[in-house]
Parts: structure tokens; C-alpha cells; sequence
């Protein structure tokens, strides 16, 4: 089947879903497709969920810019999305006096970035701020913050979907064309095609590879894994702010830190490896040492009881690794393959500019096509901000009397009710698998890891959809949770 | 307490939290102790907790000296429950618990709290999970905990795999690998960590001798393979006498199911949000032999309090904490006249309780931490031993010494060691 689009946007990720969005202020048929089963499945469900102040970065340069920028659009566009984001700031430290210039350096470039409030502090404000914390010195950025990256980008799409973006999951890019009538067209390994006037490769740890099918060369993405830990709530509030080390020259990252989540766990990591494998997502015996060390000295109070789980993700580096460090984002309008618009390395601080991102690129598809701004658009995504666990108890008992749904918990850690796995399930991506319902409602996220829950979520989806063991997949198609019914009839007694 | 004012709080003598083994047993002592006014909340839609998806027998061998299986061991408690017309509220959950007794339950339709003059806390455990003990590779589907498996075989009639390793010879893992194999899987092997089982002996008899299921010691998992999506296997490697792995014995099983036994934690969220003392080594509350917690008027029974091996010790030690919460809420808190505290000496990994009054007969809980033959548990008060004991020592097995009021008595400090 082909499906005939003006715009369509490659990869599923916070990149493009925040483009989605963005069109998706104008009278414009555009479009969405995506590999995975679901939206924010690959870096963007693997970071460490920080909204960078952007004072890292080269004065004039892409990642500058749409950094700063992105930050700043942050706060209106969570409002909105009904997303947490928590502005707690940053400390980057100064363990000794050699690493103090680093600091006065990026204060120069903050300033010169146009990051807002951006200092450098001593122990005892440093102390003020996150009591205990060991350094000489300090660069406090207030405007660092902390989102969920996967609410974000779902936030992103369901809000593009609602005002008129269509998103095609399950549908991996095998090849595309120049037809010619001017038309790009976009072959699935489904054997469906998509035609656009204009494409948007937004593929992240694939857009090299999205380049060469459109014919452009010249790229190449160099996957560079960082593994991480998951702490347990007992340690929510230990940290104040985010506390990273004084970066050093040719790193590939910031080194391994502690990032609290805006949902009370802490995450220690990433750390930094190359591979060839932009999806080998496996976390390795030697690196859990690692991080589970350096963690241990970062937080004394942490103990073994508190890991929940780990994971890792890969970031989509220009740089090989002899080269080390970052370069800049790749926001372009091709002028030699005309209407295709082209993203590449966008890795850190990708979160944090993708709103700004994705305004660039709007104003790129205006070179191609006219974008008319759509009076019926909706900014507002419905829901509410915080899960049910979070409320008073008497706005509990209120929504409880309202939808009896709420009186009843599906999951024990993360105390997540029917209700919410109800609307986890039924979201208007139909993404259906449990990863899905996980990233949603935040079910199965706890210390047990889904012990609990996961036969309550089978029992439900069996009861109120009528699913069959075989229906419940974990990702995708190609991670079925279950072999099938032990015997023909049955069931719950 | 301005944000209660729409929330209704009701007044009861003892409240049990959990329904399971532990709090059927309580509520019924309760009762029995002329307790009226006793409601027992349990979270699920029904009573029994997870003896319900126990369907292999071995329980009640000393209580009703019969082999019943776990639905028909709480149908017994059931019964007796019903029969007394206890208070139940079902598909409920303790949302919150204060230190003066509070306890927040939610129910379909309804958000409200309950102040009780004594609380018995009979959550039960959790497993331990794969994140828990940090086992590297992918993270594919087809990793099980073997409780959570149990669960979706027995109770929802689904088949988790067809070819299946287990890591951990708890008891529920050994179980689970007989049930697999019974229900036409193939079990490729039981890997334990450790040099000895984690399960009790005659659940390797019955479980894995029976049926031909190779248990390895001193093995673990330290891979998991499955990039694409399912589990594709594991690899394993004999581990050396510091239970690192070796890197030489590395070898690879394809599987596409792995369950892990790991252990047990009992779940004390409602416990330490109350301000009660824990016990590291247990998990678990610090209870005097009254099964009181260092929160006055909240007790602690079951494997909430600490893992047991056998459910008939559940039973046996939830009965006690009733009786005791009994008399609190009837008679307020009375401070023992002396308190004395009993430690853990040589080869004992715990003791429960962790302080006696001296003034009543006690039983002594304990696990110890390694397996042993013609070895005694000798208990002493002060410097006199009291009590001696010629046990076969293995740490999945509970040890139980009652020991009298009349040596208990006098003295300021126990210790209980394995000679």
C-alpha cells in the first residue's frame, strides 16, 4: 500500500516526534514511521533524562544554540505535554584547583551561549545547594533540569497524533527514491511505500545509513554505548541537584554521575564504549563494576539492596573513536537532494534541543512546501501531570469516588491503579506491547521488576480485551512474552 | 490533618495487613483472644496469598501431619476464618501506615483510614529480581522470576517456555523446574551459586533427582543472550571459593526461558514508613518475643517479619503475634520490667526475636550460615548456657529452640552459637 504524504518524518525518536509536533501547528499532511513498535524506543528511552543548560557547548555552534533555546522552550511545552519537569540545576564541580578553569571557561561560554544565571560558586554555596558535596569549586547552572525523556517524546506524538500527524510504527525504511515527479518514496520492509514531497531523516543511530539510501555519502555515525544503574526510591532526595564532574579533554562524555529521575530513582552512569552494533543494548560484567564502584564512592549511603535494574543505550557519534569528544549537530536543507531535509548526530544534548530542533526544520519545509498555521490546533494534551501516587490523599480519594478504577493498584512498587494502566493500554498510538504500557504508566518500573504486576497486566488485558498468551509482547513482534495456554480451556479460576 | 476532612477514618481494635498464611493465622488469634473487633485487609481478590498458586503438596506436615497442597492448607485457615465471621476487605491496599497506627487503605470506590490500636503487619516477601544481583547481558523476554512464573502456570494457565534453565535452588525454583518439566518443557539444569542448595533436601529429591534435572553448584549465570528479543540462552561459569566466576569454565546453554530463585525479600515498605527498627540480616522488623516491633502497638509475623522454610512455622508464629495484639488492644502497651537482648554468635547467621522480657517461654528462630553435621546450637544467658540442641545444620532450614521462662529470666544479653 502507499501512502501519500507532503511531509514525512524517518524515526520515532524525540527528534522527530517533536518535529510531528511542530507541523502539526500547520495545515500540512504529514506523517511519522517508525522501525519499532513504538515511539521512543531507542536513545530516547536510554539517557539519562537531562535538559541541558547548554553552557558546554562552542559559542556559534548548531549544538549551542538549539541547547540554549530548547532549554528555554522546555517549560512551556511540559505544561502543556503534561509532562515532569523539574528545573533542580546543576553543579558541575571542581574537584581541585587544576579543574577551576574549566569551570571559568564554561561560565565564559555560558555567558556567551546566553545560558541564563550561569556561576561560579564555592564550598560553602556549593554546600548551601547540595550539603556535603566535596569540590573546591563549582558551575551552577539553575536552568539544568530533569525530564522523562520517554514521556516527552510520547507526550510529543500523541499530541501530534490528536492535531492531525499520522504515525506509522512497525514500518522499517529499506529504501528510498527520487521519483520523477519530484516526489520522494519510501519503501518498508512491510513491502508498504510512503511518498513525500519532503523527508526528514530523523533516525538517529541509523541516519547515515537513511543518507546513503537517499544517496548522500558522507556520513557516518559511530555508536557509542553508555551502560547505567537504576536506584531504588529509599535514596529519592538524596540529591538535590545534578552533580557532574568538570569534563575532561577528548571524553567522550561527561563521565560516569548520578542523575536523580523527576520520578525519585537515581540513575549512576553513562558510561562510554564504541561498538559496531548500534543496538547492541547488552550491559557487560566489567562495566557493572565499574559503575557499581564509582557509584559507591559518588553516594556512600547507596547499598547492593538498591539496584533495581540496569540498561544502556548508544549514542549517535560523528567522531570515531581516536578522535574522541563531539561534533556538531548536522541540521540541514540538502540542496543537492532537494526536499530532504537531513538530521545527523544528534546525540547529547539531543533531548534538551529537539523542540528547538524541530522549529529549524519546520522553517526548512517552508523552503519546500507552504505551511499554513492550522486554526484547530490544540497544544494541550489531556491528563494530568503527576501519577496518582503522587496526589493528596484527598485528591485520591476524590478521583477514587469518581472512577472506582483508582481505588484499585495494578502495581504494588510504583502504587500505579487500574486506571492508569487502563490508559496505558488504550493509548492513542496503539502501541501494545508491555515495554509500552511500562514507559506510560510507569507500571513494572519498581523493585520488584513487574513480579506483581505483569500477571495482574495479563490477567486484565485477558479479562477487559481478550488478549491470548500469544498477544503479549514484551518490544515487539520479535519478543513474545509467552509459548501459549498450558491446556485448550482455562484460565483464572 | 486539614487534608483528612474528607476522608472518613473509622476506629478498630486490630487491623492485619495481608492475607495470606501469616494474617489468616493472626486475624484467627486475634479472634480467638476475645478480640472482636478485628478487619484483615488483603490486596488480591481473594484470601490465601501465594499459597494459592502452590499447587504441589508438602504443606501442614506439622500442623495437621497430612501432605496437603497450598490452596488446601489456607482453605483450612479459610474455613476457620469464615466460620469466626472476621472482617475481611478484599481487593484493598494499605496505601500508608503511621507510627500511631493510620492506615490508609484503598478500595474500589473509596479512599479511607482505619486507626487501629494494634496493627499486624503480614505482607509477605517479594523475589528478588535479575537487577537485584546484576546479571550482565541483553535484556530479552523469557526471564522470569520463578514465583511470578508460578504464578502465570497455575493461576492463569499460561505456558512461560519450552526449554529452561533455572539460576537459584531456592525451593520455588527447585519446584518450578519439576513443574516445567510436568507440563512438557525441557529443564536444562539448576545452577546455584553457592556450594550447597538453597532449597530444602527433600526438594532436591523430589524435584530434580526424580526427573534427571542436573543441579550445579557453584555456577552462575554471567550473560544473558537475546539481542533480538527472546532469550537465546545463557552463558554459565563455575565460580571460585570468593564466588567470582572463572572465566575458563565459561560455557553457553541455549534456553529460551530462565527462571531465577534467588531469594526472598520480605516486603517492609508500610514497616519502615511506620519507624520501626529493621534488621539488616532478616529484611525484616526487630520484634521482642511478643512479636512487637519498636513501634509500640504494631507487630510483625510471617515471612514479612523474616523468610520462614515452611509455612507451618508461618502459622505457628502468626498465632503468637494475634495473641499478643490481642492483649495490646485490649490492655494498652505495658513495658517489660527487663529486656533482654539475644545476638547472633558464631555460625549463626540471625535470631529471632532480637530481644526477650525473660517473663514468658519463647521460641528461638534462627538460620545459620552454612551446612553442618553433628554440630549443637548452644544458647547462652550471660555467661551460662542454657540450652543446647544436636541439629543437622542447613542454612535453607529454619532452626526453632523453645526456651523457658525459667532460664530466660534474670541475665541482660543472649547469645546463641553453633559449636
Amino acid at each position: 500500500m502507499n501512502s501519500k504524504y507532503e511531509v514525512l518524518i524517518i524515526g520515532g525518536g524525540v527528534v522527530g516526534c517533536a518535529i510531528a509536533r511542530e507541523l502539526s501547528k500547520y495545515s500540512v499532511k504529514a506523517a511519522l514511521i517508525e522501525k519499532e513498535a513504538d515511539v521512543s524506543m531507542g536513545a530516547s528511552c536510554r539517557n539519562s533524562g537531562v535538559c541541558h543548560a547548554g553552557f558546554k557547548y562552542a559559542p556559534g555552534s548548531m549544538r549551542a544554540f538549539v541547547a540554549v533555546k530548547g532549554n528555554a522552550m522546555m517549560d512551556d511545552l511540559c505544561r502543556d505535554l503534561k509532562v515532569k519537569l523539574k528545573r533542580i540545576g546543576k553543579l558541575t564541580v571542581a574537584l581541585d584547583r587544576e579543574d577551576e578553569p574549566t569551570l571559568h571557561k564554561m561560565k565564559e561560554n555560558g555567558d556567551a551561549n546566553g545560558v541564563p544565571g550561569v556561576r561560579v560558586i564555592y564550598q560553602d554555596e556549593m554546600r548551601k545547594i547540595q550539603p556535603g558535596v566535596e569540590g573546591v569549586a563549582a558551575l551552577h547552572s539553575p536552568t539544568s533540569a530533569i525530564v522523562s525523556p520517554y514521556n516527552l517524546t510520547i507526550g510529543l506524538a500523541e499530541n501530534a497524533l490528536a492535531n492531525g500527524v499520522n504515525f506509522h510504527l512497525g514500518q522499517e525504511v529499506t529504501a528510498i527514491e527520487h521519483q520523477a515527479d519530484g516526489d520522494w518514496l519510501v519503501r518498508a520492509a512491510s513491502g508498504d511505500t510512503f511518498s513525500a514531497k519532503v523527508i526528514i531523516n530523523a533516525a538517529g543511530l541509523f541516519a547515515a545509513e537513511v543518507c546513503k539510501m537517499a544517496g548522500i555519502n558522507e556520513y557516518r555515525i559511530y555508536p557509542c554505548r553508555g551502560e547505567y544503574y537504576i536506584l531504588d526510591k529509599r535514596l529519592d532526595g538524596t540529591l538535590k541537584c545534578l552533580i557532574y564532574p568538570a569534563p575532561k579533554k577528548h571524553a567522550a562524555g561527561w563521565g560516569t554521575h548520578l542523575t536523580p529521575t523527576v520520578d525519585g530513582n537515581i540513575l549512576i552512569g553513562p558510561t562510554a564504549e564504541y561498538l559496531d552494533d548500534p543496538e547492541d543494548f547488552a550491559c557487560t560484567a566489567e562495566i557493572m563494576a565499574q559503575l557499581r564502584r564509582e557509584g559507591q564512592m559518588l553516594l556512600p549511603a547507596m547499598r547492593g539492596t538498591d539496584f533495581i535494574r540496569n540498561f544502556a543505550g548508544s549514542r549517535a557519534k560523528q567522531t570515531p573513536p581516536e578522535v574522541g569528544g563531539n561534533a556538531d549537530f548536522v541540521i540541514e536543507d540538502r540542496k543537492d537532494h532537494k526536499g530532504f531535509i537531513n538530521l545527523v548526530g544528534i546525540e547529547s544534548p539531543g533531548l534538551t534541543s529537539a523542540p528547538a530542533i524541530a522549529d529549524m526544520v519546520s522553517g526548512m519545509v517552508k523552503n519546500h512546501i507552504t505551511l499554513t498555521p492550522d486554526p484547530a490546533f490544540n497544544p494541550v494534551r489531556p491528563g494530568m501531570v503527576d501519577f496518582f501516587e503522587e496526589l493528596s490523599p484527598e485528591e485520591k480519594a476524590d478521583l477514587i469516588a469518581q472512577d472506582p478504577n483508582y481505588g484499585e493498584i495494578i502495581c504494588r512498587c510504583e502504587k500505579i491503579t487500574k486506571r492508569e494502566v487502563l490508559d496505558a493500554i488504550q493509548n492513542p498510538l496503539g502501541a501494545r506491547t508491555l515495554v509500552s504500557i511500562k514507559y506510560r504508566g510507569r507500571a513494572s518500573m519498581g523493585r520488584c521488576q513487574g513480579g506483581f504486576c505483569i500477571p495482574r497486566i495479563v490477567r486484565l488485558m485477558r479479562d477487559e480485551f481478550g488478549w491470548k498468551p500469544e498477544d503479549f509482547l514484551k518490544r515487539g513482534k520479535t519478543s513474545p512474552m509467552f509459548v501459549g495456554n498450558m491446556r485448550p480451556k482455562g484460565g483464572a479460576a | 490533618m486539614s487534608d483528612k476532612k474528607t476522608i472518613p477514618t473509622i476506629q478498630r481494635d486490630v487491623v492485619v495487613i495481608g492475607g495470606g498464611p501469616a494474617g489468616l493465622a493472626a486475624a484467627i488469634a486475634v479472634k480467638e483472644a476475645g478480640c472482636d473487633d478485628v478487619l484483615l485487609v488483603e490486596r488480591d481478590r481473594v484470601l490465601g496469598g501465594i499459597l494459592n498458586q502452590c499447587i504441589h503438596d508438602g504443606f501442614g506436615l506439622h500442623i495437621f501431619k497430612e501432605a496437603l497442597s497450598g490452596p488446601e492448607y489456607a482453605a483450612r485457615y479459610i474455613k476457620q476464618f469464615r466460620e469466626k465471621n472476621i472482617d475481611v476487605m478484599e481487593n484493598a491496599i494499605v496505601l500508608s501506615l503511621t507510627k500511631d497506627r493510620v492506615v490508609e487503605v484503598s478500595t474500589r470506590g473509596k479512599l479511607q483510614y482505619i486507626q487501629a490500636k494494634a496493627v499486624i503487619l503480614a505482607m509477605g516477601c517479594r523475589e528478588r529480581t535479575r537487577g537485584a544481583i546484576s546479571i550482565p547481558g541483553h535484556r530479552p523476554s523469557g526471564v522470569f522470576t520463578a514465583g511470578a512464573a508460578q504464578c502465570l502456570m497455575n493461576l492463569e494457565n499460561i505456558m512461560v517456555g519450552k526449554s529452561v534453565c533455572v539460576l537459584g535452588s531456592g525451593d520455588i525454583g527447585l519446584i518450578m523446574a519439576r513443574r516445567m518439566t510436568l507440563e512438557g518443557a525441557k529443564v536444562q539444569a539448576v545452577f546455584e551459586l553457592l556450594p550447597y542448595s538453597s532449597g530444602l533436601p527433600r526438594n532436591i529429591q523430589q524435584c530434580l533427582n526424580d526427573y534427571d534435572i542436573p543441579l550445579f553448584l557453584s555456577t552462575t549465570v554471567t550473560d544473558i543472550a537475546g539481542r533480538s528479543g527472546r532469550l537465546e540462552g545463557v552463558k554459565v561459569a563455575q565460580v571460585d571459593e570468593n564466588r567470582a566466576p572463572i572465566a575458563s569454565t565459561e560455557r553457553f546453554v541455549p534456553c529460551d526461558t530462565l527462571l531465577l530463585s534467588v531469594g526472598l525479600i520480605p516486603e517492609n515498605e508500610l514497616t519502615r514508613q511506620a519507624g520501626a527498627d529493621m534488621d539488616p540480616i532478616t529484611g525484616g522488623a526487630i520484634v521482642d518475643d511478643t512479636f512487637m516491633t519498636s513501634v509500640p502497638g504494631i507487630f510483625s509475623c510471617g515471612n514479612v517479619l523474616h523468610v520462614h522454610d515452611l509455612v507451618d512455622w508461618v502459622s505457628v508464629e502468626s498465632e503468637q503475634a494475634g495473641k499478643f495484639a490481642a492483649a495490646y488492644a485490649k490492655e494498652g502497651y505495658k513495658a517489660a520490667a527487663n529486656r533482654i537482648q539475644v545476638k547472633p554468635g558464631d555460625g549463626i547467621r540471625y535470631t529471632l526475636p532480637q530481644s526477650v522480657s525473660g517473663e514468658d517461654d519463647f521460641i528461638l528462630s534462627m538460620r545459620v550460615t552454612e551446612p553442618g553435621r553433628n554440630r549443637r546450637v548452644v544458647v547462652k544467658n550471660g555467661d551460662k548456657i542454657i540450652r543446647k540442641k544436636e541439629v543437622r545444620l542447613h542454612p535453607a532450614e529454619m532452626i526453632r529452640i523453645k526456651v523457658g521462662k525459667d532460664v530466660a529470666s534474670g541475665g541482660n544479653a543472649m547469645e546463641v552459637s553453633v559449636e
